[in-house]
């Protein structure tokens, strides 16, 4: 066994051997420009792009000519909702999104609330769904664009997408969707789903990072975007910029990957993640599931440990590589947005543990990472004061504190 | 983010780790901070009521590991001084002590509350005057 443990597959997953072999060469040898119409390197460069197109077309059920190749999921974000702002300007200025959005997406439309977007940002009920009654009263003749993220990266929580397109396709709305932790852990179709745009990283379902993808439909509606890079004009103008070809070719080649395994892997990972819970479930008290269980990617498993600070926790288990909703944690100082916006509280926003598995995880790696919890759980337990108080019968919802 | 060995060293092996009696009037309770802030200290001394020695000090902390080190280290330096004295410990000398990072500093600033907040328990307890400064803020 490896140490540190990485559990942090949300966080970004390792490239996959496999991947690596099929980018090398086009560093190398194949190092030519996809857009040089006039020699065999440049040919070689465009037939591994289109190689790469296709492979991430056919994992969420779209054709090649409708994936427009970015930086990586923060690009494609920005992309598709600036693009769509933009483009569609005379058509509306009202664009839905959900408080628990990826923060690509939330700043995103922060940005464009301050240059006159009307932006609605939905609640969640406390498992981590929206409300779709809440999502069809929100849509206005001004609405132009839903963004809702496919899963959830800190609670897994998948949202219920093709009721989401159907609304959005009754109504005329434009639906896009970050699906960056839900594409190659569970089938995702844009057909199915009535997905307009959709938004995907390469180092998130063990490809290269520095690349992703925005799936911009072509026909029913046929979606138009302004471009937000000027320059030679690439990817249907879209997104100007010379190709990343090895990068293209390992999210491909990822992308491939996961689409003939994952039927395999995502048991196997669900069967990882139910064994963490069941022994963390089994040997401590007072643990609490984060988000709805049911509606979850196989891989995620969140959980607060009360009257325990994540960022102890962290220091205990400095051999596992997790991470905490604590706000020790967090650059901003301030708790988990996503688990406040479940309506949890911030005492056990701030015990908060996410679990990421991922394809090169093993058995043997949970049952440590689980005893190694439960012993440092319960050895910061009794170092907390909360937990003593608790044990003695006291509210601690009564007790005067002293916030300062 | 790094800890300092010291730190590292007051996480792994905290001192003076438990509870008193709070009832008992030769011992002060300070308990400082809120869980929804993410720390909470607990802090107790048993003082020598004829000396004014503090001759035992405990602590429980909910907090990260700068906040169970600054608590920890607040035990050891308590034990084996006056109630007086021990009014002296400044934040400062914590921050210097564990080398906390600027974001830590608010783990040092709770000890010290806490330790006035015990000590103004245990003055209370025997009818003695509180001292001004030891206002929560």
């Amino acid at each position: 066994m490896s140490k540190p443990i990485y559990f942090d597959n949300h966080a970004t997953t390792p490239v996959d051997p496999r991947v690596l072999d099929a980018m090398i060469p086009y560093f190398t040898e194949n190092f030519g420009n996809a857009a040089s119409r006039n020699h065999a390197y440049g040919w070689a460069a465009e037939d591994a792009v289109e190689k790469g197109r296709k492979q991430i077309a056919s994992l969420i059920g779209a054709t090649s000519k409708e994936i427009v190749f970015t930086s990586g999921a923060t690009e494609s974000n920005n992309l598709a909702i600036k693009g769509v702002a933009e483009m569609y300007a005379e058509k509306g200025n009202h664009i839905i999104t959900a408080a628990t959005e990826h923060k690509a997406v939330l700043d995103t439309c922060k940005h464009l609330e301050k240059k006159g977007c009307r932006i609605t940002y939905l609640p969640l009920q406390g498992d981590g769904l929206i409300d779709l009654d809440m999502l069809r009263e929100s849509i206005t003749d001004k609405t132009i664009l839903i963004s809702i993220m496919y899963a959830n990266n800190e609670i897994g929580v998948i949202q219920p997408m093709a009721e989401i397109g159907k609304i959005a396709k009754e109504r005329g709305v434009l639906f896009h969707s970050d699906a960056v932790q839900a594409c190659g852990k569970i089938p995702v179709n844009v057909i199915a789903d009535g997905i307009d745009l959709l938004s995907i990283t390469g180092h998130k379902l063990y490809g290269p990072k520095g690349v992703g993808a925005l799936y911009v439909r072509r026909k029913s509606p046929r979606v138009q975007l302004t471009a937000q890079m000027d320059g030679g004009g690439h990817e249907r103008g879209m997104r100007s910029g010379t190709l990343n070809v090895p990068a293209i070719v390992g999210l491909g080649a990822a992308c491939e990957l996961a689409q003939q395994e994952m039927a395999v892997e995502s048991v196997r990972l669900r069967g990882l993640r139910d064994r963490l819970r069941a022994k963390l479930e089994a040997n401590l008290e007072e643990v609490y599931i984060n988000g709805s269980m049911e509606h979850r990617l196989p891989n995620n498993l969140n959980m607060s440990f009360a009257y325990v600070e994540g960022e102890s926790l962290l220091m205990g288990i400095n051999d596992i590589a997790v991470s905490s909703g604590s706000a020790c944690t967090s650059a901003t100082l301030e708790p988990s947005y996503v688990l406040k916006a479940l309506g949890l509280g911030d005492d056990l926003a701030h015990t908060s543990i996410r679990f990421g598995l991922g394809r090169f995880n093993t058995e043997a790696e949970v049952d440590y990472v689980a005893q190694k919890m439960i012993d440092v759980v319960n050895k910061l337990r009794e170092l907390s004061p909360l937990w003593e108080m608790f044990k003695d019968g006291v509210d601690l919802s009564k007790v005067q504190w002293t916030a300062h | 983010m790094a800890y300092s060995d010291k730190v590292v060293d007051h996480y792994n092996n905290p001192r003076n780790v438990g509870s008193m009696d709070k009832a008992r009037t030769d011992v002060g309770t300070g308990m400082v901070g809120a869980p929804e802030c993410g720390d909470v200290m607990k802090l107790q001394i048993q003082v020598n009521t004829e000396t004014g020695v503090i001759e035992d000090a405990k602590f429980k902390t909910f907090g990260c590991g700068s906040a169970i080190a600054s608590s920890s280290l607040a035990t050891e330096w308590l034990k084996g001084k006056t109630v007086d004295e021990a009014l002296d410990i400044k934040n400062t000398d914590i921050v210097n002590e564990l080398s906390l990072p600027p974001v830590k500093i608010h783990c040092s600033v709770l000890a010290e509350d806490a330790i006035k907040a015990a000590i103004n328990d245990y003055r209370t307890k025997q009818g003695a005057p509180v001292a001004a400064e030891t206002v929560a803020h």
